[in-house]
């Protein structure tokens, strides 16, 4: 059981739509966290001249929940969050999925369906779906 | 100044997810579970992110020929809906269901240093190599 949080919820998403908006607007470049994690541990020639900003993206998003939970109340998860099996099935899974279909939540559920892409619409209502399924599996059958 | 971009954006990237609670992967499952103890917060961050970035992309992106540092605005990719796609889409959607996690707030998690959550991350990465090697073999047999 989760709290219902619609104002945060709101706020937070704001926040990293502004986020991709920075990102785009600037530099070009998609805010998709598969693909730029991805391609900051490619060592192809084309992915060597994009790694810097890759990696900053990266330190970026490891150091933020750091200083929220400094400034404000908004935490990181304590604890154990699943079992040694779904961490690793389930990361598994992510990674391979997120490769096979060219991004994830942020790449095509925000950057994509905010652009109208066709491709980043039907990808995000297929692992909706899939998502939905999984969990309805797990917790009712 | 591009990495310094990328800092700014990665930065404001992992706030908003912890503000949003999208890293509290508990928050997602119940998201998920409509016939449970569902919480609607997700389609709120979903719907957050996607009214700044469209419109901002809408209305400022849209416009430009270049980005303000230059570069190319990227295009949006007309490949059409392809096998790989509705594949990978429908794998990524059951792992995500099974962990409550995806890419952005699994590396966002990172700084928790909980070994489950370092776990998911390194097998995720290991993931994201396999999928690309496997959707570039497939490209090539074609």
């Amino acid at each position: 059981m989760t709290e219902f949080t619609q104002i945060s919820a709101l706020i937070g998403g704001g926040l990293i739509g502004l986020s991709a908006l920075i990102l785009m607007l600037m530099i070009g470049r998609v805010a998709g966290c598969s693909g730029i994690l991805t391609e900051s541990l490619s060592f192809s020639k084309s992915a060597n001249s994009e790694r810097a900003w890759r990696l900053s993206f990266i330190v970026g998003l490891v150091l933020g929940p750091v200083l929220t939970a400094n400034i404000s109340g908004f935490t990181l998860p304590q604890g154990d969050q699943f079992s040694w099996t779904i961490a690793v099935l389930g990361g598994l899974v992510v990674g391979i999925g997120a490769a096979i279909g060219n991004g994830c939540t942020s790449g095509h559920g925000i950057c994509g369906m905010g652009r109208f892409s066709k491709r980043s619409i039907v990808a995000t209502l297929t692992f909706m779906v899939t998502a939905f399924v999984t969990v309805f599996v797990t917790n009712h059958l | 100044m591009k990495a310094l971009i990328g800092l700014i954006s990665g930065l404001i990237f992992g706030i908003g997810l912890t503000v949003s609670q999208m890293v509290d992967p508990q928050k997602v499952i119940n998201f998920l579970d409509v016939f449970g103890t569902w919480d609607p917060s997700l389609a709120f961050v979903m719907g957050g992110a996607l009214i700044v970035f469209g419109l901002g992309h809408w209305f400022i992106i849209r416009p430009k020929q270049k980005a303000v540092l230059g570069d190319n605005i990227p295009t949006i990719s007309d490949a059409g809906i392809d096998k790989p796609l509705l594949v990978g889409a429908s794998i990524f959607g059951i792992g995500w269901g099974l962990s409550g996690v995806c890419p952005g707030p699994a590396v966002a998690n990172f700084s928790s240093l909980n070994p489950a959550m370092l776990a998911f991350i390194f097998f995720m990465i290991i993931g994201l190599k396999l999928g690309k090697l496997t959707k570039e073999r497939l490209a090539a047999a074609r």
